[in-house]
C-alpha cells in the first residue's frame, strides 16, 4: 500500500515538472531527518531555556478555557436555522465527529468542492448549516484584546480532539495534492516591498529572527514546527489565535496584502505546511510566547 | 456571568496537585482604548479554595495577574475523591464557583 503511494507520487512529480526536488512524503525517511537536527538544537542554551518555559506554560495553557466555550457552542443549536453543529457539521470524519478530525485536514469536500483546512470548514459550516452570514464572520475573524470570536473557540475545540494524534493529511487525493503543490508555489512566491517570499525565512535551516529559531517548513521537522502549537494561546495581550490567523500574519510581515479569510490560498498553504508534517505526532492547542 | 473555571487536582504521592484556571479580563486600568480613554480596572480581587470542605487558601489578587490567570498550589492532607470548590469575586462584585473531585 505505502510502496504504491510512493510510487503515484513519483509519476505526479516527474509528469507535474515543476518540483525542484522529489516530495517528501514517504514516512522511514523522517526519523533519519529529525535526529541531527534535535542534536543541533541541544547546544542552543536559549532553545533549552525557551522549550523549559513552555513545558512549564503547557501545564496549564488557557487554551483550556477556549476548548470549553468551543464545545459548548459545538453543541449548542445556534444560528437562522437553529441547529448544532455537533447534529449538522461534516469534518471529514462524519457529522458531528470532532475526534482525530483536526490532524486529517486540509482534506477535499465534496459538498463545498473545496480543499479546506478546519477553520474553513467551520466556517463553511456556520454558514451553510447554521445560516449565519459569512461576511459577519469574516468582518471580524480573529480574537484581539476584548474580543472572542466564536470560530476561534470551536477551532480550539476541535484541535483538542487531536490531540497526541498522528497528522495524516490526504495528499493522495488528487484535489489536496493540487492544493499542496500551489501552497508550495506560493510558499516560494516572493514579491513586495522587500521582495520577500515565505521561503525567505522559513525554507532554509538555521535561521532566527532575534532569540526565535524559524522552521523550515518544507522539512517534516520544520514543518512540524508551523503546525505544532496552533490555535495557539497567546501570553502577550492573552488572546487565542488560529492557524488562519497565523497566516495572515506570515503575509503581513512581509508587506503582502492580506489574503481573504477562510480562502483558497491560505487552504494551500495550509495544506502544503500540514502535508509536509504528516506522520508526526500534533500536541493539541498549544502556548505562545 | 463569568465563564467557568477549569480546575485539575490530582494527587501525586501524598501531595495534591491543584491548579486552576480562571477566565477573566484582568484589566488593570492603566490600559487606553483606541479613543484614548482609560479602560476601568476589572480584577478578582478575592480568591477561596476549600478542600474536602475545609477552607485552604483565602487570598487577595490584584492587578498584577495576568488575564485569564493560572494558580496552581500544592497540599498535604487531601486524599483522591476529596472536593475542591473554588471561588472568585471581582471588583465589580462578579463571582463565580466551581468544583472538582481530586482524581
Amino acid at each position: 500500500m505505502k510502496r504504491s503511494l510512493i510510487g503515484a507520487l513519483c509519476v505526479m512529480a516527474v509528469a507535474g515538472g515543476t518540483f525542484a526536488q522529489a516530495p517528501k512524503k514517504p514516512a522511514p525517511k523522517a526519523p533519519a531527518q529529525v535526529a541531527p537536527v534535535e542534536a543541533a538544537e541541544a547546544k542552543d542554551a536559549a532553545t533549552l531555556e525557551f522549550e523549559k518555559f513552555r513545558a512549564e506554560m503547557e501545564e496549564s495553557n488557557p487554551a483550556e478555557l477556549f476548548e470549553m466555550k468551543g464545545e459548548e457552542q459545538w453543541k449548542t443549536r445556534r444560528g437562522p436555522k437553529n441547529v448544532s453543529l455537533a447534529e449538522s457539521c461534516d469534518l471529514g470524519q462524519g457529522v458531528g465527529k470532532v475526534e482525530g478530525a483536526y490532524v486529517r485536514m486540509p482534506r477535499y469536500f465534496a459538498d463545498a468542492d473545496a480543499v479546506m483546512d478546519a477553520e474553513r470548514r467551520i466556517v463553511w459550516c456556520m454558514v451553510e448549516k447554521q445560516g449565519f452570514k459569512f461576511a459577519d464572520i469574516a468582518a471580524r475573524p480573529f480574537a484581539n484584546e476584548n474580543f472572542t470570536p466564536d470560530i476561534t473557540n470551536l477551532v480550539t475545540y476541535v484541535a483538542g480532539h487531536s490531540r497526541n494524534m498522528k497528522i495524516a493529511v490526504p495528499l493522495d487525493d488528487p484535489k489536496v495534492r493540487e492544493a499542496w503543490e500551489i501552497g508550495k508555489e506560493i510558499a516560494a512566491y516572493r514579491a513586495g516591498p522587500y521582495d520577500f517570499s515565505c521561503n525567505t525565512c522559513h525554507g532554509s535551516d538555521n535561521k532566527r529572527i532575534r532569540m526565535q529559531n524559524l522552521p523550515n517548513i518544507s522539512t517534516p521537522r520544520g514543518a512540524l514546527m508551523g503546525v505544532q502549537g496552533w490555535p495557539g494561546y497567546r501570553m502577550t495581550g492573552g488572546v487565542m489565535l488560529t492557524h488562519q490567523w497565523r497566516m495572515g500574519d506570515c503575509f503581513r510581515q512581509q508587506r503582502f496584502p492580506q489574503p481573504k479569510y477562510a480562502s483558497d490560498a491560505v487552504a494551500d498553504l495550509l495544506t502544503y505546511m500540514i502535508g509536509n508534517a504528516n506522520g508526526q505526532v500534533y500536541k493539541g492547542p498549544g502556548i505562545k510566547r | 456571568m463569568a465563564d467557568p473555571m477549569k480546575i485539575r487536582a490530582q494527587m501525586k504521592g501524598d501531595v495534591a496537585e491543584i491548579r486552576v484556571l480562571m477566565s477573566h479580563a484582568m484589566e488593570t486600568g492603566q490600559r487606553k482604548d483606541a479613543a484614548g480613554k482609560t479602560v476601568p480596572a476589572h480584577f478578582i480581587q478575592s480568591l477561596t479554595v476549600e478542600v474536602g470542605g475545609k477552607k485552604v487558601i483565602d487570598g487577595q489578587t490584584g492587578t498584577s495577574v495576568s488575564r485569564n490567570p493560572v494558580f496552581g498550589f500544592k497540599m498535604k492532607g487531601a486524599k483522591v475523591g476529596d472536593k475542591v470548590v473554588v471561588n472568585w469575586v471581582d471588583n465589580k462584585g462578579d463571582k463565580r464557583s466551581d468544583e472538582a473531585a481530586i482524581a
